[in-house]
């Protein structure tokens, strides 16, 4: 059985003469125990996708089954099995942290005995403040005990609504590997992000932009099916360097990219190629054949969609 | 030498006997693209506060556009823009109504409010959405309307919060190379960012930890100096060091 299986999922808001399609027939299955990243800019749909599959809000098309229920159908049965932590702090401000997860333990009708193994090392960090009002934590400390409340009754599967938004490198590397902790003790998670380097974290990631997917796959295959030669170009002069590289020949495209720029190549064109167009205006320049990054990929599908 | 557009000198921000901004000192250059990282409670919106005219700090000097943070506030309001990923626009009027309310409140000509909305509608290609509700319009759009509005009256700096925080790659270039175009006109950038490669796109970066300034240089430099492939690693090796949290 898929822990997570939707057809088609349409999602519209506003009324018949004018409204967003937020979701436009999005499809895709996630295996029990898998890491599945949905990584998409703001307005993507992610959002949308989550609630309907913690059935909080209801499709306007196609079905989805979480754990083989139904999101309609079956929404009591997913409630109970389901950890959602959405993407804004939801908890009770004015309830202490040992109060919240004891108010979640209570409403799951479990104990944070029964399971406080499986958030040892999650609400172990947090526990020494456990008498502080939840409005009154660092935004880290929040995101930890929204994780433990979303645990506590041990789901099947864990479903995080950009949990790194607006976090900085170091939590935000902290973060993934809590989760790595997680998937070990087989929960299923799906987690949505904004960051494409996050994606080589994840088993496998859907590539979501403006309700479409653009591509399912394991980070190494995405990165692999990408098919063109991409090649670093940098020097002295960045931003003219950006103009000119767009009037080369044997451009498809050219974006910043870091301290680099990316230049994807027509087929008919090669790194000695560029070499010779740079030597012109930009002798002090350097140029290499590169690997392709999720982002560079993402470019290319968001542009060829 | 050109002249520096943000000079400060010890400056310090402390709550009760927490100190937010400890004793930093560093100068921004006209038309520079100065990139300003720290983790989260590093005291970056502190320091961006007081810059900004908005808190008056506890100790140290400083000056914005040639004015004191703390008795010319007002001179320094009128001198900058001011742009975060959260707030910006308004998003009931119309993209042609916040232009004209923004350039009204910065006391612009009626002549040079018309003059410079038909620039900026042209240049973002937004002619047809000129009477469209902020609302309307996708992330992307917005962000960028945003950052024309925060440089409508000609400021001398522009501050950016987090400016492209949950855009697309696509659109997050296109932000960048107006803010290569700003910069190239003489307007000075100050901008913070959670998204490292951007970081690469700045011409000088300082790293806050802990409310001090750790690190201030060129990407390369500063790559060079903490023997890091990029500025991600540069940044993972001082944040790490890091104390405290928000």
């Amino acid at each position: 059985m898929k822990a997570v299986l939707a057809e088609n999922l349409v999602k519209r808001y506003g009324d018949k003469r004018s409204h967003t399609e937020a979701l436009k027939e999005v499809s895709f299955e996630v295996k029990q125990g898998e890491l599945f990243g949905i990584i998409g800019p703001d307005g993507a749909g992610k959002t949308s996708l989550f609630r309907i599959l913690t059935t909080l809000l209801l499709p306007d098309g196609g079905n989805a089954t979480v754990d083989g229920y139904d999101v309609v159908k079956d929404f009591k049965s997913i409630r109970k099995r389901v950890g959602y932590m959405p993407g804004r702090f939801s908890l009770y401000q004015d309830l202490s942290v040992a109060e919240n997860l004891e108010f979640f333990a209570t409403i799951f009708e479990t104990s944070i005995e029964e399971n406080y193994e499986l958030i040892k090392d999650i609400y172990s960090q947090i526990e020494p403040f456990k008498d502080r009002k939840a409005g009154k934590l660092s935004g880290g400390m929040k995101q930890k005990l929204a994780l433990s409340c979303a645990l506590i009754h041990r789901p099947s599967v864990l479903f995080l609504d950009e949990p790194t938004t607006g976090v900085d490198a170091v939590s935000r590397m902290e973060f993934w590997d809590m989760l790595q902790g997680l998937k070990k003790q087989g929960i299923t998670i799906l987690v949505s992000t904004p960051y494409m380097d996050e994606a080589s974290l994840c088993d496998r990631v859907a590539l979501i932009q403006t309700g479409n997917i653009l591509s399912i796959n394991s980070p190494e295959n995405i990165i692999s099916n990408f098919g063109r030669s991409l090649v670093a170009v940098r020097s002295n002069k960045m931003f003219d360097l950006l103009k000119d590289l767009k009037y080369f020949e044997g451009t498809e495209d050219v974006y910043a990219f870091g301290e680099y720029h990316h230049l994807v190549l027509k087929n008919s064109s090669s790194l000695a190629e560029v070499k010779e167009f740079l030597s012109a205006r930009h002798f002090d320049s350097e140029a290499t054949m590169v690997t392709p990054g999720i982002e560079d990929c993402f470019i290319a599908l968001m542009k060829s969609s | 030498m050109s002249e520096s557009v943000i000079i400060t000198n010890e400056l310090t921000k402390r709550f009760s006997n927490f100190t937010a901004v400890d004793a930093i000192s560093f100068e921004v250059k006209k038309g520079e693209i100065f990139g300003f990282l720290g983790a989260n409670g590093a005291g970056k919106t502190t320091a961006m506060r007081m810059l900004c005219g908005l808190s008056i700090p506890t100790s140290g000097r400083a000056s914005v556009a040639g004015f004191d943070v703390y008795k010319q506030t007002e001179d320094i309001k009128r001198s900058i823009g001011y742009m975060s990923q959260k707030f910006s626009l308004y998003e009931d009027l119309t993209v042609k109504e916040n232009m004209q309310f923004y350039g009204g409140i910065y006391g612009m000509s009626n002549k040079a409010i018309k003059q410079k909305t038909d620039y900026v509608l042209n240049t973002l290609h937004l002619e047809n959405e000129a009477k469209k509700l902020v609302r309307s319009l996708p992330l992307g759009w917005k962000q960028k309307l945003a950052f024309s509005v925060a440089i409508f009256h000609e400021p001398s700096i522009v501050f950016l919060d987090e400016p492209t925080g949950g855009v697309d790659p696509v659109t997050r270039r296109e932000f960048w190379n107006l803010i290569y175009e700003a910069a190239e006109n003489g307007i000075t950038i100050f901008v913070t960012t959670h998204y490292m490669d951007e970081a690469e796109y700045c011409n000088r970066v300082s790293i806050m930890v802990d409310g001090k300034i750790e690190a201030l240089d060129s990407p390369t430099r500063l790559k060079q100096i903490f023997e890091a492939e990029s500025m991600g690693e540069v940044f993972l090796k001082l944040a790490r060091k890091a104390v405290r949290s928000e």
